[in-house]
């Protein structure tokens, strides 16, 4: 078990957004969060990576809580995550794009880097290789020097994935990782994501509404209902369960 | 890839050594009105680079230059006057025992001067940098108005609205023009590195980076101490340079100019910024004239105090509106050899 | 403490509280609608002060007529300066929306320096205004009277505005989501442009009031008014016009009892927002009312 969540709920004003909500991710895992729009699911993201306090509830990552804990002291913790519409620094190349995710690794001080003292290059050299090699896992070594925005709408998805995995995390939080995307792209993405995981030690939390994506790739789901679970389990079963189908009336029928 | 690299420090060993040689050669050749503007494009050149910093590179918009400029020239002037020199100008009140002890050598006296401004820029990031907002720009702009007030306020220190006068003239276009490069090679060590990654970063999309594990308040923390930093030195180097400083001299027009000057050079760049500072030094110069009676043959307009800040403030509404890129954008001088494509 | 020394000071705090909140809600308006710290408003101000003197002493006319004139021009400069400076900003980058700002309030302090010199000029200030009453050993001017109950009028109908109109929901509206204001089927640019108007029209009456009361005009005037109005709004909670009044009030208050009984510290007088200002960002950046705005949106 690598998180677990107690009983979490979120209140804003008096409007609750999660419920007493409880679930726990096994390590190596592919989770996914599903529900309708409005159920939830970014507010839990955002919950766990400390964006939001958790107006009840406790969140525990390796036995550890991360309540009150700064978003990036959690990235620092193993907690990676990406944005539901891409959002890449749009004035820097793929390749920095990438580096950034390696800030707190490079091991040089501001003194060190204003006067070019030795660690400084012996660390850019390190870091500037690890990106090189996650840019060549994701194929897109080949754009490292190009600004990030220039790229495909795919392939931007790729740079911000691995610009993720950049941070070294043990979790993975991906918030509709297939949105906007044709569904050859989609079909690459779950294949990318299910070797991710072996190739680095993933687990992965993944919110998505492509069912036909979650059935492929997740072993669990969670559906989230108006901050509410509605079912817990894996994905093959989700799809015959009343409840869900009923909250999500006819999004299923579209698969 | 090697030889690139090779080919791109000789370019760079280059320029630094044409600089420096040509700072000499105007010190020792050019006529005392030439060699004071330059001396002015050098200072100014020191904070519009790390103006540049907190504002184009790290994106968080601040009005601090005259306030952390006012705090150098006083701790350089205080340090380099003696005790005898301070004592005979001091008319308003006597001046406090220690502050007649005060004494140090140039390169200290920068050097105070500089550490005392990044001190100040710590205490108020706390306040500014802890929340979300553009809190930086209002209490910076509070804070140049403190300094002032506060100038003028303790006699016993600064000598009040007569300011220090007499100042030893130290600054010439060896230092100026020797710390101006300096603090470029500096500024770009910082922005070539992890550091200057993560306040880019942070510039295009906070909490993206945050996502990524970047401490945003620590980096913007240090990107505007080292602005202070620097403008606390080149305060010192105006002092210095002026040889008498007053309250009146740290207005919120020197804060202006340097907006106008990373604006126009294309904020984010600090090429940009160096050309940005040689124009509008240079142009201040020239635009002298606005201020002045003029005729136009056919009707002759009285003179204009404050007319060139009009068109300052024009021109910079007009480069927001129509040329927001400035004229380099957030590219530096490398940039402009790369291929199509490369970013 | 003398009792109506204390007296006396509070009706000067609430005479000074009040014009502050003028300003301060102006201020709250535009953060509320487009996250921006306007820095021209304090400006906007002076050229209000400057159009009731004009109206005055220039064209003649009585006492209201000119601050009528004053409101009227300065909604209209506030409204133009949306329009061709801010409007066209709208998608930019947040930075170059606050440095147009500060170049328009950097423009219009130095164009009326330059057409009408820096000097102060005696406001003329109308006779029956200077009377001065007593009540209970306390004394004040008219003027400081009318400033506290025009006011509480004016809040008045701002907040009717706010709460009882299509365009006061509106408003509202866009202090939290600009989708919401577009599904209403309005234009938020035309909302945007009406919190100019309204905030702008209200510095010219606070400009106005600041004139009677220390009679005198002049370019730079709107700076250090402007930036205390700005800790005001910041104080009280920013985006909340309520808060803007309170944090005014407090600001007006502070600042007359330092003066009035530390005097040893009154060259710093100016100075004491500014601290309240960091005091509040430490303490309570959302301010006394203040809605979290500045939460990351995800």
């Amino acid at each position: 078990m690598i998180l677990q969540m107690k009983n979490v709920t979120k209140k804003f004003g008096g409007v609750t957004a999660i419920n007493d909500t409880s679930f726990t991710v096994q390590a190596k895992e592919i989770y996914g969060l599903i529900g309708p729009n409005g159920a939830g699911k970014t507010t839990m993201f955002n919950i766990i990576t400390g964006n939001y306090e958790a107006t009840e509830g406790e969140i525990l990552f390796r036995k550890e809580t991360l309540n009150g804990l700064k978003p990036h002291t959690i990235v620092r913790k193993g907690i990676a995550r990406t944005f539901q519409n891409i959002r890449l620094f749009s004035s820097m190349s793929v390749l920095d794009n990438v580096l950034i995710g390696f800030d707190f690794q490079a091991k040089y001080t501001y003194l060190e880097t204003i006067f070019r003292l030795p660690r400084f290059f012996g660390e850019e050299k390190r870091v500037k290789k690890r990106a090189m090699e996650i840019l060549d896992y994701f194929g897109i070594k080949e754009f490292a020097h190009y600004k990030a925005t220039d790229l495909s709408y795919g392939q931007q998805r790729k740079v911000e994935i691995a610009r993720a995995l950049a941070t070294n995390p043990e979790m993975l939080l991906l918030d509709e990782p297939a949105a906007g995307m044709n569904p050859a792209e989609t079909k690459e993405l779950a294949e990318l994501i299910h070797n991710a995981r072996e190739d680095f030690d993933l687990t992965v939390l993944l919110i998505e509404h492509d069912m036909k994506f979650v059935n492929q790739l997740c072993d669990k789901v969670l559906v989230l209902d108006y901050g509410k679970t509605i079912f817990e389990g894996k994905p093959a079963d989700a799809i015959k369960d009343k409840e869900v189908v009923a909250a999500y009336l006819g999004d299923f029928i579209h698969d | 890839m090697n030889l690139i690299i090779k080919k791109e420090q000789w370019i760079n060993l280059a320029i630094v050594a044409s600089t420096l040689w040509f700072m000499w050669f105007a010190q020792t050749h050019f006529d005392e009105y030439t060699v004071r503007i330059l001396n002015n494009i050098a200072i100014f050149t020191i904070l519009a680079v790390s103006y540049n910093l907190i504002n184009g590179v790290t994106g968080q918009f601040s009005l601090e230059p005259n306030g952390f400029v006012a705090i150098g020239a006083y701790v350089a002037a205080l340090l380099l006057l003696d005790g005898d020199a301070k004592e005979y100008q001091y008319d308003i009140e006597d001046p406090y025992p220690w502050v007649l002890l005060l004494h140090a050598n140039f390169v200290w006296a920068l050097f105070f001067a500089g550490t005392f401004s990044a001190i100040l820029a710590l205490i108020l990031s706390f306040p500014v940098f802890r929340v979300r907002g553009d809190y930086l720009a209002i209490v910076t702009l509070g804070f140049g108005f403190i300094i002032r007030i506060i100038a003028i306020n303790n006699p016993e220190v600064t000598n009040g609205s007569l300011g220090l006068n007499d100042i030893p003239e130290y600054s010439n276009l060896y230092w100026t023009g020797g710390i101006a490069t300096l603090a470029v090679i500096g500024i770009l060590n910082i922005i070539y590195s992890k550091y200057g990654r993560a306040m880019k970063a942070i510039r295009d999309d906070e909490d993206a980076a945050i996502a990524m594990g970047v401490n945003t308040f620590k980096v913007k923390t240090l990107a505007f101490c080292t602005s202070a930093f620097l403008e606390g030195v080149g305060g010192g180097l105006l002092a210095a340079l002026l040889t008498s400083i007053s309250p009146d001299l740290f207005t919120f027009f020197f804060t202006f100019q340097l907006l106008i000057i990373i604006v126009l050079g294309g904020l984010g760049s600090t090429t940009g910024a160096i050309i940005g500072t040689i124009l509008v030094i240079g142009g201040s110069e020239w635009m002298r004239f606005l201020d002045e009676p003029m005729n136009f043959g056919f009707m002759e307009t009285p003179a204009m105090p404050g007319m060139r800040m009009v068109v300052f403030s024009v021109i910079l509404i007009f480069v927001m509106l129509f040329a927001r890129e400035g004229i380099m954008g957030k590219r530096e001088l490398k940039d402009l050899f790369k291929k199509r494509g490369e970013s | 403490m003398d009792f109506t020394v204390f007296m006396q000071q509070m009706v000067n705090g609430f005479s000074l509280g009040s014009m502050y909140a003028l300003i301060a809600i102006g201020y709250t308006m535009v953060y509320g609608v487009l996250r921006l710290i306007n820095f021209a408003h304090g400006d906007i101000m002076m050229v209000g002060a400057f159009l009731g003197y004009f109206g005055v002493s220039i064209l003649g006319l009585p006492f209201p007529a000119a601050v009528l004139l004053a409101v009227v021009g300065s909604a209209a400069l506030g409204m133009l300066t949306d329009k061709i400076a801010y409007r066209p900003l709208r998608s930019a980058p947040k930075i170059s929306l606050l440095i147009t700002a500060i170049g328009i309030s950097f423009f219009l302090e130095n164009a009326f320096n330059v057409f009408f010199g820096g000097t102060p000029r005696a406001f003329p200030v109308p006779e029956y205004m200077e009377i001065i009453l007593s009540l209970g050993g306390l004394t004040f001017s008219v003027a400081s009277l009318m400033v506290p109950i025009v006011t509480l009028i004016l809040l008045a109908i701002i907040l009717w505005i706010l709460f009882k109109t299509k365009y006061g929901m509106a408003i509202r509206a866009l202090a939290f989501d600009v989708n919401t204001v577009n599904l209403m089927g309005i234009d938020a640019n035309r909302i945007i442009m009406i919190v100019f108007g309204i905030g702008s029209a209200l510095a010219a009456v606070g400009g106005i009031f600041w004139a009677v009361n220390y009679p005198s005009v002049e370019p730079m005037m709107g700076v250090l008014i402007g930036l205390k109005a700005f800790a005001a709004a910041v104080v009280g909670g920013i985006g909340s016009v309520a808060g803007a009044v309170i944090g005014g009030f407090i600001i007006g208050f502070t600042e007359v009892v330092v003066v009035a009984f530390l005097p040893e510290y009154g060259g710093y007088k100016d100075a004491f927002a500014f601290v309240l200002l960091i005091l509040v960002l430490l303490f309570k950046p959302t301010g006394i009312l203040g809605l979290n705005f500045d939460k990351s949106r995800f």
